[in-house]
């Protein structure tokens, strides 16, 4: 919490290249995914000669905006293994990085308040356990013990009926994972490549042979999408389609406070998602807005929504005062589910989908997906993830554990 | 906060609307007949365009009508309201809508099946992307 200090702010943790003419293989997105995906592809497969194209400055899309939230906790067999992975990979990373963003294991709940939500916590708790991963069901006085500002009394309307709880789970200082897996990737040669916006594909017939840039044209071999909401956008510009829709999401933050939140709550039900983080900041998760968007904003009714929800569960947050909201766009799936893998186009890769919660996926999305890029074939872990599940109904859905809040 | 302009009760703030997706996505003739690429493309894929969107809005607390609507999704512009079942207006096309002059005639675009109260309106009051009045900064 606050009495921990965050690392001081370095230099220059990256060079900043000109693009060169040709690449074995080209990054387009540089945040959290696209980075780590750099970094695997560099460490596990040898591949340096690539570069990561980031429209804007390095991960300050989605990968500035999420509420930082890591957990594995979800229902079916092939999300909780590839989530797993992440965490695990997650609790390494710091030493294999040699940077201390300060993962905090401080546990997350995510709140039941109706019959349903418990029947759906209980059964979900038994599915974690079953696939390895830290799960208990918590009674409501177990809840309170765990954090004592949260209110289970049943003078609300959607009253605490008790939590699923992982302990493993927690946050970590999103801006210096992104500067942790830069750095890395920058000593084993990679370049990273800002305001570099990917306007065009260059194709030989179904295969990409070049990537056309505001700042020239590269070749490569192998072009590997991680751009988050705007995955679309390029999908179009590439010649097929993705079963993405983006949606704004809202986030916000408090004034700085004493340490009052000593872990991670998340409700669907009444949604919200509250933690603390290092410097004092209550952080906060809202809802995505209904509607299609690109503009990085939302809707105020719901912020409202996500403030009342807050203040109901947490009496005292009602005289906290909000510092700043924004909002991100999330690429959302039907089954709530991430897309891993090949695309119609030959030697293309697509990393996208992950929606709302992406941020806790980001070291086994990009393992994963340098697996799939390097060898151009599925990962193991990523194979249920392909384009394909939506023409076979081999679906994922994760809506119970996934939709909502992260 | 939006402010969608109901072609029934004027305009109304957002939180009275539901969102509908995408317009203009028609259930297969013959679904029987389609391959499995046909139907998942029925059943999962939309536009999801950076830029003008043809999207359905049912105002769920007013007069319960869905209408179709052309909005920006990037500067949020709503810039035409037009019936369902009636075609996309062409807003580069139809200069009535493009210089935001509100048309009340019946519009070439409509197929005529439609109630003439509901006729394509455009409420581009500009040709900038500012936000309109009363939509989220």
């Amino acid at each position: 919490m606050s009495t921990q200090h965050l690392p001081e702010h370095p230099d220059f943790l990256w060079r900043n290249p000109e693009p060169k003419s040709s690449y074995d293989a080209v990054i387009v997105g540089g945040g959290g995914h696209g980075l780590a995906t750099a970094y695997f592809l560099a460490k596990n497969h040898g591949m340096t000669n690539i570069a990561v194209l980031e429209k804007g400055w390095l991960a300050g899309g989605n990968m500035a905006r999420n509420t930082t939230i890591i957990r594995s906790n979800y229902l079916w067999d092939e999300s909780a293994a590839i989530y797993e992975h992440a965490l695990k990979l997650w609790e390494i990373l710091p030493e294999e990085l040699e940077y201390d963003f300060l993962f905090s294991q401080r546990g997350v709940m995510n709140l039941a308040h109706t019959l349903g939500d418990v029947r759906e916590s209980i059964r979900r708790v038994g599915a974690n356990k079953l696939n390895g991963v830290d799960a208990e069901w918590l009674d409501p006085q177990q809840v309170k013990e765990l954090c004592p500002i949260l209110n289970i009394r049943d003078n609300i309307r959607y009253p605490v009926m008790g939590a699923t709880y992982q302990p493993r789970a927690g946050i970590a200082k999103h801006d210096h994972v992104a500067w942790a897996f830069a750095r890395k990737c920058d000593e084993m040669g990679v370049d990273i490549i800002q305001n570099c916006e990917v306007t065009g594909f260059l194709k030989d017939g179904d295969r990409v042979v070049g990537v056309k840039t505001n700042r020239g044209t590269i070749n490569t071999e192998k072009v590997g999408l991680c751009a988050a909401g705007h995955s679309s956008v390029l999908a179009e510009m590439a010649g097929f389609q993705l079963p993405i829709q983006s949606h704004p999401l809202q986030a916000l933050v408090s004034e700085l406070h004493e340490p009052v939140h000593p872990t991670v709550v998340m409700s669907n039900h009444v949604h919200v998602y509250v933690s603390q983080a290092h410097k004092g900041e209550l952080v906060m998760g809202a809802g995505v807005d209904s509607y299609n968007g690109y503009g990085q904003r939302g809707s105020f009714h719901v912020i409202e929504q996500q403030m009342a929800a807050a203040v109901e569960l947490f009496p005292i947050f009602a005289r906290a005062h909000v510092l700043r909201t924004w909002g991100g766009i999330v690429d959302t799936t039907l089954d709530a589910s991430p897309i891993v893998g090949l695309t119609p186009v030959e030697n293309m890769f697509v990393n996208c989908g992950w929606g709302t919660g992406g941020f806790k996926g980001t070291p086994a999305a990009g393992m994963t997906f340098a697996h799939t890029i390097a060898t151009g074939t599925p990962h193991r872990l990523n194979k249920p993830f392909s384009l394909e599940r939506f023409e076979t109904g081999a679906l994922i859905d994760e809506h119970g554990a996934a939709a909502v809040a992260h | 906060m939006l402010l969608i302009p109901c072609p029934n009760c004027g305009p109304r703030d957002e939180t009275e609307f539901h969102y509908g997706g995408q317009a203009h996505v028609p259930y297969p003739e013959n679904p029987n007949e389609l391959t499995d690429t046909e139907w998942s493309r029925y059943l999962f894929y939309r536009e999801n365009p950076k830029g003008i969107f043809a999207e359905r809005w049912v105002h769920s607390t007013g007069c319960r009508q869905w209408f179709n609507m052309l909005r920006d999704t990037v500067s949020y512009d709503i810039q035409a309201v037009y019936p369902m079942g009636t075609r996309r207006p062409d807003l580069a096309a139809d200069p009535a809508v493009e210089a935001g002059t509100a048309s009340t005639a019946a519009d070439s675009t409509t197929t005529g099946t439609a109630a003439p109260s509901l006729s394509a309106t455009s409420l581009a009051a500009s040709p900038t992307r500012t936000a309109p009045e009363g939509a989220t900064k």
